[in-house]
């Protein structure tokens, strides 16, 4: 059952992932990614991360591809990219030796430390009688006690996010400024 | 029998390695920024599932919650990464990764 | 008292900079009241300070006032310190009050000039800068004096400065002396080197002990002669100091008669000792040049018609009088005659200027005449330094001279007898100056005339006697040419002042001539010399006054023997040709070298430059080629 599992989500990412990279067309480019976010959720479930797969759901492709989305329509790019041309020469065959170097190595390191690696996941057992949000108690425990301050800087973080992009994609009033495109 | 086979952590991690170098080539192959940064996300999702992964390994939960953060600061760097793109693409619609070349030596 | 040193060379500074200051509010004459208040003050602390060290037995004078430590570099360790010995307090006397009299008499000379603070400023500068130099415990303070007064005399010689000769002639006295201030240079390394101390009194208590070699003293000597030839205006430097008439005349009396260019001299005697620890030949060519020298420049003043001309080059030969008292072990003798040419020459000059003042600018000698009985005070005056330095006795210069011929005879008898022929024709042409300017017919009427014709306010043109400012310190030095050589009379040994006052001093280094022939028949030395003298005044008298024979006054003798169109051809010519080589071995070697690495550089990050192509995804792959690197690396290194 696990390995049943195991192999659709991966099939699921890796299909997504050449879609992200392969389709001209950056609309089918967002699904696709959508497709590979999926498949990290249902691993994510696999690996006994419930709540982290939930989180992923809702705001990697319910609020990160949306806004992708938006921003495509917005502009009116979702005219699809030439891909057969490539104006740098040398970037092609730079780019698969370096993708295939980054994974191979990473992989190496992976293959080489299989025997430390090698006990099934025992998987993060539920221990109380509460049994059924215990892994969201859990990570809230860690959360808002040891990395309060991470979290503070999180949400600081978040913020200035916020007003920066309200700040950058303003429209210029200004004479002289380029006429904005309308889509 | 094939049913026993269970994915151990090093199947994991191999899957997140393959994302992540997926992740590189849509970087340095693609033109459209929007599509550049899609592939960014690729790669920090394979980060998230191998620490997961690692998480479920050693029984702890610290590192799902790195992930957590993760998640969060990948939200705000799409919110201002695009908010560039779109200040950016306002002039023209049709820009590339490759006419924002001005910074040259 | 040894407190109180600083004081000396202070107040000068002092007046310098409440003149820089103020000067232009405080005007005609208060910036004059000012400089001759500063320098006489000083004056005093002077002469209270000679009375302190005479109170002393004599080996206790020696004051030294350490007011800061100055050059602590490393194992050179000098301080800005002042020292008060017999020779520094007897050359401080002279020089702050020969000073304050051409202060009082600036006033006068410089009324209605424009630039009359200034003048002021730059004088007391000029003082305060001597007295560094001959109160200076070490040889860097001196040095440091040396160059201020080099400088200050550039100043002061281009005064009038929108005179094209004036400001030649500044230049020249300022590019000359530093041919000389190299030498003093060179001298300040090989002492230190030798000794590891600039201070005098190591340096010549290492002399005295014999701790020095003798080719590093002789080193050290004949660079310091070298020194003295630029300073003092001896053979082959000896060219600035005509040309440095162009300044005012108080300026030609103060630096250029008796103060500036008796530093060459002062410093030789400052290191007697480490002359003495030198070769022979080291004192011996001194002796040569400063003959030789005093000859020369003797010759030329015969045939000159300028009246401060014929003294600049009478200044010069005085000073190789010097030259040859030290190069013979004289220098009490030296020291002696320093002093009262200080006197009788500033004397002659202030005279001069006097002359020049109430001949409304006039120059030139063979328009004047008959001017003593229009200008009693100066001419009076004037017959007086005129005595003194033709060498007639009882004045001043004839004890002077007199003490150097005869130990110059003792040295070396040619030298005496080139020395004789001088004294001859200094009797010979300071009485032709005399004749020329006071007696005779009066030859200025034409140019009076002149005067009164343009309207002239001042006495229609007509020569007039010099208000008492200027008259008052003529008065002064005269008396002092009268009785200045008191100081050293050869009639006992007790009658010799000045020579007990200087032992500490020089007391090794001075030439004993107990018992030589000269020595024993310095009486009939001196008869001789009377003799010369009143021959060479009688020849003169001959020639100009009553006009039994023709003036020899050949042109080569008014050209200078030409030296100085050969040092310019030399210069000009092969020297000129060398200075632009090695002017564009800097450019080329030098400047070459820093443009080229520039030029390296700039081709480099060009070709570096290239790598910046703007194309993020470019980017992005090199920085992905290095992080697989980098992972490959650490993997490989664990691979165990």
């Amino acid at each position: 059952m696990a390995l049943f599992v195991f192999v659709c989500s991966a099939a699921m990412i890796l299909v997504g992932a050449l879609g992200v990279v392969t389709r001209s067309n950056p609309v089918h480019a967002a699904l696709s990614l959508v497709l590979t976010l999926f498949g990290v959720a249902v691993t994510f479930v696999a690996l006994q991360a419930h709540f982290l797969a939930a989180v992923q759901v809702i705001v990697y492709a319910g609020a990160i591809v949306v806004l992708f989305l938006f921003v495509i329509m917005l502009l009116g790019v979702d005219r699809a990219e030439n891909l057969r041309i490539e104006p740098l020469r040398v970037q092609r065959p730079l780019a698969f030796v370096v993708s295939t170097g980054v994974a191979a190595v990473v992989i190496a390191a992976i293959v080489r430390a299989r025997d430390s690696l090698a006990d099934p996941s025992r998987g993060l057992a539920p221990t109380g009688a509460d049994a059924h949000d215990a892994n969201v108690r859990e990570i809230a425990r860690e959360i808002f006690s040891s990395n309060t301050f991470a979290f503070e800087l999180t949400s600081v973080l978040l913020l200035v996010a916020v007003v920066g992009t309200v700040l950058l994609a303003r429209r210029q009033r200004s004479p002289g400024a380029g006429h904005p495109v309308r889509p | 029998m094939i049913a026993a086979v269970v994915p151990t952590t090093t199947w994991y991690l191999v899957l997140a390695a393959v994302l992540f170098g997926i992740g590189t080539l849509g970087v340095m192959v693609r033109r459209n920024p929007l599509v550049m940064f899609m592939s960014i996300e690729l790669m920090l999702n394979a980060v998230n599932l191998s620490f997961v992964a690692l998480a479920s390994r050693l029984g702890d939960i610290n590192g799902q919650v790195v992930v957590f953060f993760v998640l969060v600061v990948a939200a705000a760097e799409v919110v201002v990464g695009l908010g560039i793109i779109v200040s950016i693409m306002r002039r023209r619609a049709s820009v590339t990764a490759d006419d924002l070349a001005d910074l040259r030596g | 008292m040894a407190d109180l040193l600083w004081l000396i060379p202070a107040l000068p500074l002092a007046g310098f900079l409440v003149i820089l200051v103020l000067g232009r509010r405080l005007g005609e004459p208060g910036a004059g009241v000012v400089a001759t208040l500063a320098t006489a003050s000083s004056f005093l602390v002077v002469a209270a300070t000679y009375f302190d060290l005479l109170g002393r037995p004599e080996e206790e004078r020696n004051l030294v006032l350490r007011v800061f430590e100055w050059v602590p570099v490393g194992s050179l360790k000098v301080d800005m310190a002042l020292a008060a010995d017999p020779l520094s307090i007897a050359m401080a006397l002279f020089v702050t009050g020969i000073s304050s009299l051409i202060h009082l008499y600036a006033i006068g000379y410089m009324k209605g000039d424009p630039k009359f603070p200034k003048f002021f400023m730059y004088l007391n500068l000029f003082v305060f800068s001597m007295l560094m130099l001959v109160m200076g415990e070490n040889l860097l303070v001196t040095f440091l004096g040396w160059e201020g007064v080099g400088a200050c005399s550039y100043f002061l010689i281009s005064f009038w400065h929108d005179r094209e000769s004036a400001a030649t002639a500044g230049k020249k006295a300022f590019v000359t002396n530093r041919v000389g201030d190299w030498g003093m240079m060179v001298a300040m390394f090989l002492a230190f080197s030798a000794v590891g101390t600039l201070s005098y009194g190591a340096i010549n208590h290492a002399a005295e002990k014999g701790q020095i070699a003798a080719v590093t003293a002789t080193g050290i000597a004949l660079m310091l002669l070298v020194a003295a030839c630029g300073k003092s205006a001896q053979l082959p430097l000896y060219l600035w100091l005509p040309d440095a008439m162009e300044g005012p005349t108080p300026v030609s009396a103060l630096i250029h008669a008796a103060t500036m260019v008796t530093s060459g001299v002062f410093l030789l005697t400052r290191m007697a000792p480490v002359l003495d620890a030198a070769h022979p030949w080291a004192t011996d060519v001194i002796a040569v040049v400063g003959a030789a020298t005093a000859l020369f420049a003797a010759t030329i003043a015969v045939a000159q018609t300028d009246i401060k001309k014929v003294l600049a080059y009478s200044t010069v030969s005085q000073l190789g009088f010097m030259f040859l008292a030290i190069g013979s072990g004289a220098y009490v003798a030296a020291v002696f005659h320093m002093i009262t040419h200080a006197f009788f020459k500033a004397l002659l000059f202030l005279g001069s200027g006097s002359v020049i003042h109430g001949m409304h600018h006039e120059q030139d000698m063979r328009r004047m005449g008959a001017l003593r009985k229009v200008m009693p005070i100066t001419g009076f005056t004037f017959i007086i330094g005129w005595l003194a330095i033709a060498g007639v006795p009882p004045f001043a210069g004839f004890w002077s001279k007199d003490e150097i011929l005869l130990y110059a005879f003792a040295n070396n008898r040619a030298l005496w007898a080139v020395g004789m022929v001088t004294a001859l024709l200094t009797a010979y042409y300071m009485t032709r100056q005399v004749v020329m300017v006071f007696f005779g017919e009066a030859r200025w009427h034409d140019a009076a005339a002149a005067h009164g014709a343009h309207g002239d306010h001042s006495h229609e043109g007509e020569p007039h006697e010099s208000p008492w400012v200027m008259t008052a310190p003529l008065v002064v030095l005269a008396a002092l040419s009268v009785v200045g050589g008191g100081m050293q009379l050869p009639f006992s040994k007790s009658t010799h002042w000045l020579e007990h006052w200087l032992a500490p001093v020089v007391h090794g280094a001075e030439a004993d001539i107990k018992g030589t022939w000269a020595y024993d028949n310095k009486w009939w030395l001196l008869v001789l010399a009377i003799l010369v003298a009143s021959a060479g005044i009688a020849a003169s008298i001959a020639v100009y006054s009553r006009g039994r024979a023709r003036p020899i006054e050949p042109t080569v003798l008014a050209d200078g023997w030409r030296y100085d169109s050969l040092v310019s051809a030399v210069v000009g010519g092969p020297g000129r040709a060398a200075f632009q080589a090695v002017a564009d071995a800097d450019a080329g070697i030098v400047d070459g070298a820093v443009n080229g690495t520039g030029r390296v550089v700039l081709s480099l990050s060009g070709l570096v430059r290239r790598t910046q192509t703007g194309f993020v995804r470019g980017y992005a792959a090199i920085v992905g080629a290095g992080a697989v690197l980098v992972l490959a690396w650490f993997l490989l290194r664990g691979w165990t």
